[in-house]
């Protein structure tokens, strides 16, 4: 698998002879999400081959019977997943992505000025602190934030009392815009859920209940490959984690759902990647029989059903929780397993926080280099899934409110850089990659606007 | 407004670099691309559309005739315009770009000849130019419509008619029934591609393996 990663430079070298002066970066965006794709086919394709099962068959009468029954509990069962593994997990999209070369960038082999220290070679632009300050204007130190001035210390007549005022005017009036700019500052937990419908423009209608109905039933009717490895996601995830595992079924009900969603196909049209393509059985090669697999053209991965957990917390209707994870999903996280050039693609994401981390802390950053612990090596899982499951649910959520009201990911990386920045101390003393990863294994005991507040707006530079 | 391409000649392009290029060991930073049209009388330029390729600032000069029967001059049309706002990073490197007749500094009737200056500073890329040039001139104005008389000088409102009873009032179903004309007028010109939600082909989605094309 390796020797594909390191061809691809080969053949984007030659390709760069023969095709001089046509489309070559987006060919490049391309050419790496284009070899990355048939790996993950591949992967799914052997898995078919050597367990002999279909990737997707129509389930027989009494096998419906029986899911239909048991749907609310559907964690109950325990099937055999033994022989089953994740299509692939966040470490090698890591290799993919270190792997990333312009053609038309000088890179040379020998250290010079050019040379990025850090993991990702390609020059994208990302934002300086200055930037990042001007961006983040409202996690200022002269503006309240929920997660700092809320604490038991502070009087809530100073600043909470009146942020829910307010965040309770914003509801009565229902103005999304309004509940965008309010949310930067955090949200009341009793305002959450309704903030952030309003923010996504979820309003559940008649016909989205019935919608999430219908793909109820697009599950009970078929059975696809695709449901086995989210079972098994969800077994080696989130129900193995404290704060999730009592959510169990509803992932699996919205999960399950998801994969049969074809409206999430729309969002191809802004995304590089391209869902993976199929034929009817006996079918092979005639357009009428193709069709996309699964529905709607996600496959998952090892940790996906961790950007459903935390939303768990929110929301207690299945198609309310699902009619928000789609549009979340469609809005921010397909952004972090796909590349892209956009500023919240996970590859500007990984620039931003290596190039923060050098040029904020660039003692630690050499150190970590030395020892042979990239940063990014540690920092990349956490950004990928969004922090879920690393930080406590509380922070977790208000970082998210943040999400939303930025509508950018960049909070994720520049989080990132504060957590090295606030165990600078520890890390400055180890010397290897695995006591590195030891001193940052546990980011439960974290508050997440401290950090970021001081990391930005009150570290001497 | 219409646009008609010219058809044009592009030389290939001139590195600018003092002293010679074999021996020196930087890249060079500047190139000249020549553009000329020798099958065209001199025309009125319109429109450049080209695709960037890691091009950071962009210099025209055009060589145009100042009135009908003075010399022909090089005059700067275009003074450094930005594509790449950091030319260290990708931002813009790939572009397609468009420029138009308003934004050039001088008047681009006449025009003979066109040489696109590109300056590209930063030493991190290999090569810079400029693909898939296309210059344009102005279309053939669409012919001019006479209004129908009762277009432009509408007829003054007449008194409304008293309503009769229990029958909703004209204005208010006119005006209903034309936005209900639109909307239909409206599905009817879009070609709606939304699913409906359909997954499988005929109640059948028994799939094998995936396709690799």
């Amino acid at each position: 698998m390796l020797q594909e990663e390191s061809d691809l430079s080969l053949i984007i070298a030659q390709i760069v002879q023969k095709l001089k002066g046509s489309n070559l970066y987006a060919q490049l965006e391309r050419q790496a999400w284009g070899s990355w794709e048939k790996r993950i086919l591949k992967s799914l394709n052997s898995m078919c081959t050597e367990l002999s099962i279909p990737l997707a068959r129509k389930r027989p009468v009494g096998e419906q019977k029986e899911l239909l029954n048991k749907w609310n509990e559907m964690g109950t069962d325990e099937p055999d997943l033994s022989l089953f593994r994740p299509v692939y997990a966040p470490k090698d999209f890591l290799e993919v992505l270190i792997n990333l070369r312009n053609p038309n960038y000088e890179n040379g082999d020998s250290l010079s000025f050019r040379t990025h220290l850090g993991l990702i070679q390609v020059p994208l632009k990302v934002k300086d602190i200055p930037e990042l300050k001007e961006c983040f204007a409202e996690l200022g130190l002269n503006t309240g934030q929920l997660g700092i001035d809320d604490s038991t210390q502070v009087p809530p007549e100073l600043f909470e009392n009146e942020h829910v005022r307010i965040g309770q005017k914003v509801l009565a009036e229902q103005d999304s815009a309004a509940a965008q700019q309010y949310i930067r500052q955090g949200s009341p937990t009793a305002l959450r859920a309704e903030l952030w419908a309003l923010i996504l423009n979820i309003s559940s209608q008649p016909e989205d209940i019935l919608y999430y109905e219908q793909l109820k039933m697009n599950v009970i009717q078929h059975d696809l490959l695709v449901d086995s490895l989210i079972y098994k996601d969800v077994k080696l995830t989130a129900s193995n984690d404290d704060y999730y595992f009592v959510f169990e079924d509803y992932l699996y009900q919205v999960l399950l759902c998801f994969s049969r969603d074809t409206s999430v196909l729309g969002h191809f049209a802004y995304n590089s990647a391209s869902p993976p393509k199929s034929y009817i059985r006996g079918k092979l090669g005639l357009e009428e029989y193709a069709v996309f697999y699964p529905p709607n053209g996600v496959i998952p991965f090892h940790g996906f059903s961790m950007y459903v957990a935390p939303l768990c917390f929110l929301y207690h209707e299945p198609y309310k929780l699902y009619q928000i994870f789609r549009e979340m999903y469609v809005r921010f996280f397909f952004r972090l397993h796909s590349i892209s050039s956009h500023p919240s693609g996970i590859v500007s994401l990984c620039l931003l926080f290596e190039t923060l981390l050098q040029t904020y802390l660039p003692q630690l950053f050499y150190h970590l280099r030395e020892i042979g612990a990239q940063p990014l090596r540690i920092s990349f899982k956490w950004m990928v899934r969004a922090f879920s499951g690393y930080l406590a649910t509380d922070q977790l959520l208000l970082l998210w409110d943040r999400i939303l009201g930025y509508n950018s990911l960049e909070i994720l990386a520049v989080l990132a850089a504060a957590v090295f920045a606030f165990r600078a101390v520890n890390l400055m003393e180890v010397t290897s990659l695995a006591a590195a990863e030891a001193v940052l294994a546990d980011l439960s005991t974290l508050k997440v606007m401290p950090l970021l507040q001081i990391f930005l707006f009150a570290t001497v530079t | 407004m219409s646009r008609v391409p010219v058809p044009c000649h592009v030389k290939g392009t001139v590195t600018l670099q003092v002293g010679d290029v074999r021996t020196s060991q930087g890249r060079p930073g500047v190139l000249v691309i020549d553009v000329t049209f020798p099958s065209v009388s001199p025309f009125e330029l319109q429109e450049i559309t080209f695709k960037n390729y890691y091009t950071a600032f962009l210099s025209i000069r055009v060589r145009q005739h100042a009135s009908t029967h003075s010399p022909a001059k090089w005059v700067t049309c275009l003074r450094d315009y930005c594509l790449m706002p950091d030319p260290h990073s990708e931002e813009g490197a790939q572009e397609y770009v468009s420029l138009f007749k308003h934004q050039m500094l001088c008047d681009m009737t006449r025009v003979l000849e066109l040489r696109l200056i590109l300056r590209q500073p930063s030493p991190l890329w290999l090569s810079f130019t400029v693909e898939e040039l296309q210059i344009y001139q102005q279309g053939p104005k669409s012919p001019s419509m006479t209004f129908p008389k009762w277009l432009s000088h509408p007829v003054p409102c007449e008194q409304p008619i008293p309503l009769l009873e229990g029958l909703p009032d004209p204005s208010r179903v006119s005006s209903e029934v034309q936005q209900m004309w639109a909307l239909t007028e409206m599905i009817r010109a879009s070609n709606t591609s939304t699913r409906i939600g359909r997954f499988d082909v005929d109640g059948c989605y028994d799939l094998n393996l995936l396709s690799y094309t």
